[in-house]
């Protein structure tokens, strides 16, 4: 919030990660020579297979990991300068959080303030009141006195994105905020992310399910032990990279003649890619068409 | 009747009942953050390391808690320092390195059988600790409260979701290096109290036994800190009519709340579990 009011929108420079390379302290190197740029109001979909290497690259843009070769700015400062300045603000996987962790929704959100308090970390009315406003905005006021291991797994992903909301920052990282999802919740938070992303913020989302990524990204970073392809969704989500990025991980059908004439797309050989349950279907020229709402 | 408060009327046993409350008190608190880091087997390690330093503080003339707790992070050092560049598992090299330290201790501490002082502090007996030992103990807990008032909800954060701390522009491995100090600290108070062998029980117990009793960290600390000075200081005043051994009583108390507690807590009690699942299987599919 200090720092939208600090840098209107349209003067804040993006991020972007130049030649980052990151080698895990057992010799594997996770990452090469990876570089792309975003700029404020993104929504990006960093899409990869398992293991290719996306949350390596999002350890790296928080600092976990020291790259061995390259460097990572956001708003135009180092790693450690804009974590200080509360720029970045994170929601993690479902499964690395300990649900049976005394600790309630109100509490949650309120760690996302944390960086904006003084070391004793004591609440202010300010602090206050952006949870409960964090709370409303993704719909779980009602619910914040519960302990988070009693919520669905959708609602315990709005609280993590309260959280986030609660903090502000510029750039937000979503580790795979789809999986084991709903689809209301799904829709919610990509509409949340449409927001977010009016208000000129950065939003970078981890996913390996192909089928929502042109529906919500306006940029896709395809990952595979570096990255592949970067930029506008129409330019790089085609056929020829996904199979590039994912290979033999992806079932590939082509619909039989019938199929097609009862199918409302342009003729010719319709291909559907699918890693999950949602299928992605592409024109024969490798134009993404959109996703498989239904079975076949 | 009046034979139950004849301790109150002796200032050695109202010294020694209020020192094991605070001591329990801040060992509690400590305990809260030792069960949710899940490192009990570590405190363990560090309250047998601390045995050497008290030895060779006293052969040395100097406070024995500045002993203690030196050798205690030597011992958290060696241990850090083996971990990353062995392939032995983490709990091979912690076992290793504090039966190691203790041992050490131990011996030192059978070439000086006949030294009282010693064998109180290293054994635990709340009853005939010396004036300038309670002190050091007292600023010691002190010290510790202070510490986790300060940065007891970074060190909170660290544990429940160590990213989110760095994003709000803290440090995790500060607040491991941080826990590390404070169980160590709190172990060099806790020994006198209970003894090397039992001090472990304070760093875990009352924790564990919050654990059951609460869905929020900061009742978790209270019910924790509680048991803890509850039973200090029933510990103390008991071993005034038992004659037994303080750190026992003190112990094995907290380890009987806990049963208490494991069977009947209202939420996460076993007899709570069995309704609850009873209950969900009687309920019709909706
Ligand atoms: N801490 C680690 N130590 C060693 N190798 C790791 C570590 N974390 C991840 N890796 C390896 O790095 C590669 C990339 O992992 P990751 O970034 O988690 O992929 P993704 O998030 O795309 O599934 C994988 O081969 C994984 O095994
Ligand atoms: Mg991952």
């Amino acid at each position: 919030m200090d720092g939208a009011l600090a840098h209107p929108i349209g003067t804040r420079a993006g991020l972007s990660v130049e030649g980052v390379s990151v080698a895990y302290p057992n010799g594997h190197l996770a990452l090469r020579d990876a570089s792309f740029t975003l700029a404020p109001g993104t929504v990006c979909g960093l899409v990869g297979v398992n293991g290719s290497g996306k949350s390596t690259l999002f350890k790296a843009i928080m600092g976990l990991v020291r790259p061995s070769a390259g460097q990572v700015r956001i708003g135009g400062e180092k790693v450690q300068a804009a974590l200080k300045r509360n720029l970045v603000a994170y929601v993690p996987q479902a499964e690395e959080v300990d649900w049976s962790f005394p600790v309630g929704v109100r509490d949650v959100v309120m760690m996302g303030r944390y960086g904006h308090m003084n070391i004793l970390r004591l609440p202010r009315t300010a602090d206050h009141q952006a949870v409960d406003a964090a709370l409303a905005r993704v719909g779980m006021a009602d619910l914040a006195e519960r302990q988070i291991g009693e919520l669905s797994g959708g609602q315990r992903k709005r609280v993590f994105l309260a959280r986030a909301l609660a903090q502000g920052g510029e750039l937000l990282l979503l580790d795979e905020p789809f999986t084991g999802v709903d689809v209301t919740t799904e829709d919610a938070i990509v509409d949340l992310l449409k927001q977010l992303r009016e208000e000129g913020r950065i939003i970078l989302v981890s996913t390996h399910n192909l089928g929502s990524v042109p529906t919500f990204c306006d940029h896709v970073v395809l990952v595979n032990r570096t990255v592949l392809a970067a930029g506008p969704t129409p330019e790089v989500f085609t056929g020829p990279n996904l199979l590039r990025a994912f290979g033999g991980a992806l079932r590939q059908h082509s619909l039989p003649e019938q199929a097609k004439a009862h199918a409302p797309l342009e003729a010719g050989h319709v291909v559907v890619l699918s890693d999950d349950e949602r299928p992605l279907v592409m024109a024969p020229d490798g134009r993404v068409l959109g996703r498989l709402t239904q079975d076949l | 009747m009046t034979e139950l408060l004849i301790p109150f009327e002796y200032d050695y046993m109202l010294r020694a009942m209020g020192i094991s409350a605070l001591v329990g008190a801040v060992a509690g608190l400590l305990s809260c953050y030792v069960v949710l880091k899940g490192w009990s087997l570590m405190g363990d390690a560090l309250s047998h390391a601390i045995v050497p330093g008290v030895v060779l503080a006293w052969l040395g003339g100097i406070p024995f808690a500045i002993g203690a707790f030196a050798s205690g992070m030597l011992a958290a050092l060696a241990m850090a320092g083996l971990r990353g560049r062995t392939p032995i598992r983490e709990d091979a090299v912690i076992g290793v390195v504090f039966t190691g330290f203790f041992g050490l201790g131990l011996f030192l501490l059978s070439l000086f059988p006949s030294n009282v002082r010693l064998q109180t502090i290293i054994f635990g007996n709340v009853l005939g600790i010396a004036d300038a030992d309670i002190i050091q103990m007292a600023i010691i807990a002190v010290v510790v409260a202070l510490v986790l008032g300060i940065w007891g909800r970074d060190l909170m954060l660290s544990l429940f979701d160590p990213v989110q701390l760095v994003a709000a522009g803290g440090n995790p491995s500060h607040m491991r290096v941080l826990l590390l100090m404070l169980l160590a600290a709190t172990a060099v108070a806790g020994l006198q109290a209970v003894g090397a062998i039992l001090v472990i029980g304070m760093l875990v117990t009352p924790g564990a036994t919050a654990y059951l009793l609460a869905d929020r960290f900061g009742r978790m600390a209270a019910i924790a800190t509680f048991i803890g000075a509850a039973t200090g200081l029933i510990g103390a005043y008991a071993s005034y009519f038992l004659d037994g051994s303080t750190g026992g009583s003190i112990v094995a108390l907290q380890a009987a709340i806990f049963v208490v507690v494991l069977v009947f807590a209202p939420k996460h009690g076993i007899r709570a579990s069995r309704r609850a699942a009873a209950h969900a299987v009687a309920e019709p599919v909706p």
